[in-house]
């Protein structure tokens, strides 16, 4: 129900332009959907406009001094966008946020994850440098899928910096999954990844 | 003002007839569409006939939609008609300002435009305010929408931006708004409500589209405005606007005019409909889109739909309120 009103409120449309939503045997494999990011309404969208049996077993990443403010945001971090919270600013070796993730594409589950690290202030919707930790996802989780996923306007619906919500409508694009290739190293490969995302803008805008 | 009193009363019983005849229309339409469909279907028809159907039919169950939202703001009176324009006025603004480019600066000025704006401009009909509702949007929206985009301190293109929200309000809010006005005017004949004038108007400029569409697919030929809209073509206007001149007419019996008033009456309507259609396919254009989003299937968005019912609304209403409202209430 919380996801139909994320995808009233948003007008939110998920493309898949490249990857199908389960692959045609009815399976799918850990994903790791990286997107740019542009609002607090990232994770929730992307969440929202995922089929239902995708949406159980996949878990946004987001930051834990966000979430863990207030009874609401605690609320809906772990019972229902079951959000795997991880530390920005105290990472010690017991709270490695990798860790974390690898357990969740150990035991088959997806993850949503932002590689900009934060939201990007732009008002062109100019994406910072992706940082490692999808590199490494990469490099420990062959099996997984990186799927890039583009979000439009959603730093319009609600901006870095204000707590008012307007309802433009919102668009999200799934992309063909990419992987590391032979001999790539890490700046090369999270360029390309940055490009793959950028890259998914509408096509109609284009 | 003098009003022009018609000579026949509008009645009850057509607009029952009225009703019942949409719905044998879009039944009969629906049953064809599906032949039609399962024709395309089982032989090895042109992928572009196939669409075209697809298309027909997608068009005729967002009709049944219209039809069955128009039928419950009906029964819920003038209250349940100011809301869903109110609505639909909200969806349009929506669309229109996700294709319109605005800066951070701007994200304020949009929340009182969706907020603020439309819920007034809709009260003031609601309460019957047309000194206040006529003039609101053109004079203290804009006003408002402009000082308050200068509040954050981007002037960053800000006369491009600023115009640009304001014509969305202007056609979005305030135009559409004109709609449900018509339920507040004490016409004669009518009672509280005349509905018959609202169903009227709905019916010949959507109506004139749909003429105008199915003209143009059949003798279409010599283009309009090649670069706007490139299906519209002058052998679908005249005939489009010309059927839907006689459609008005013979519906005159729900509307306080006499069937050469309700002629002349829907002629221009349908033109302004027409004009409605092409300047926000325009606008369209401007942005690089083809529909304005997928709110209801096959109609393209809300704006798609109600395009034609922009500059048709206010100009009726005025028609209406200067020459058919009695005297003791205008």
């Amino acid at each position: 129900m919380i996801a139909g009103l994320i995808r009233l409120i948003t007008g939110a449309q998920a493309r898949w332009c490249g990857v199908d939503p389960v692959r045609p045997d009815g399976t799918v494999p850990p994903r790791v959907y990286f997107a740019n990011h542009q609002s607090n309404l990232d994770a929730p969208v992307i969440w929202a406009s995922l089929p239902t049996e995708l949406r159980r077993q996949t878990r946004p990443v987001a930051a834990r001094d966000y979430w863990n403010k207030g009874p609401l945001r605690q609320y809906l971090a772990n019972n229902v966008f079951r959000c795997l919270l991880i530390e920005r600013a105290k990472v010690t070796v017991s709270n490695n946020p990798l860790r974390a993730m690898e357990e969740v594409l150990d035991a088959g589950e997806s993850l949503i994850i932002f590689p900009e690290g934060t939201r990007s202030m732009d008002d062109e919707g100019e994406m910072n440098d992706f940082k490692p930790g999808l590199w490494h996802l990469a490099k420990k989780h062959p099996e997984a899928e990186l799927v890039p996923v583009h979000l439009e306007n959603l730093n319009r619906i609600l901006p870095k910096g204000t707590v008012v919500l307007i309802p433009l409508l919102a668009a999200v694009t799934f992309g063909a999954p990419i992987r590391i290739e032979e001999g790539e190293d890490k700046p090369a490969f999270l360029a390309r990844a940055k490009q793959a995302v950028a890259e998914l803008n509408p096509p109609e805008a284009a | 003002m003098t009003a022009i009193i018609a000579t026949a009363m509008p009645s009850e019983t057509a607009a029952r007839w009225l009703v019942g005849g949409t719905l044998i229309i879009l039944g009969v339409a629906t049953i064809i569409g599906q032949i039609l469909r399962l024709r395309a279907k089982s032989d090895t028809a042109p992928p572009d006939r196939r669409r075209t159907v697809a298309n027909l039919n997608a068009r005729i169950r967002a009709w049944w939609i219209m039809v069955a939202v128009f039928a419950s703001a009906n029964y819920f009176g003038r209250t349940g008609a100011t809301i869903l324009f109110a609505l639909i006025s909200f969806l349009a603004l929506r669309e229109m300002l996700t294709l319109t480019p605005t800066r951070r600066g701007d994200h304020h000025t949009m929340f009182w435009a969706f907020f603020v704006l439309i819920p007034i401009q809709y009260f003031l009909v609601y309460i019957r305010w047309y000194g206040l509702f006529a003039i609101f949007i053109p004079v203290y929206g804009q006003i408002f929408l402009a000082i308050r985009s200068t509040l954050t301190g981007d002037y960053t293109r800000y006369l491009e931006r600023t115009a640009k929200i304001q014509w969305a309000a202007f056609i979005c809010i305030y135009c559409i708004s004109h709609a449900p006005a018509l339920l507040t005017l004490p016409v004669y004949g009518y009672g509280d409500h005349p509905w018959g004038l609202l169903v009227w108007l709905v019916i010949v400029v959507q109506m004139s589209d749909v003429l105008q569409y199915c003209w143009g697919k059949l003798l279409g030929r010599r283009k309009i405005a090649p670069h706007i809209s490139p299906n519209k073509t002058w052998e679908g206007f005249i005939g489009g606007v010309l059927t839907a001149t006689l459609l008005g007419a013979a519906l005159y019996r729900i509307t306080p005019f006499n069937p050469w008033q309700a002629a002349i009456i829907a002629f221009t309507v349908a033109v302004l409909g027409f004009f409605g259609g092409i300047v926000m396919s325009a606008v369209k254009r401007d942005a690089g889109v083809k529909d304005y989003g997928n709110l209801i299937e096959g109609h393209g968005g809300m704006m798609d739909r109600i395009d034609s019912l922009t500059f048709a609304a206010p100009v009726f209403f005025h028609i209406v309120r200067f020459f058919f409202v009695l005297p003791a209430g205008g």
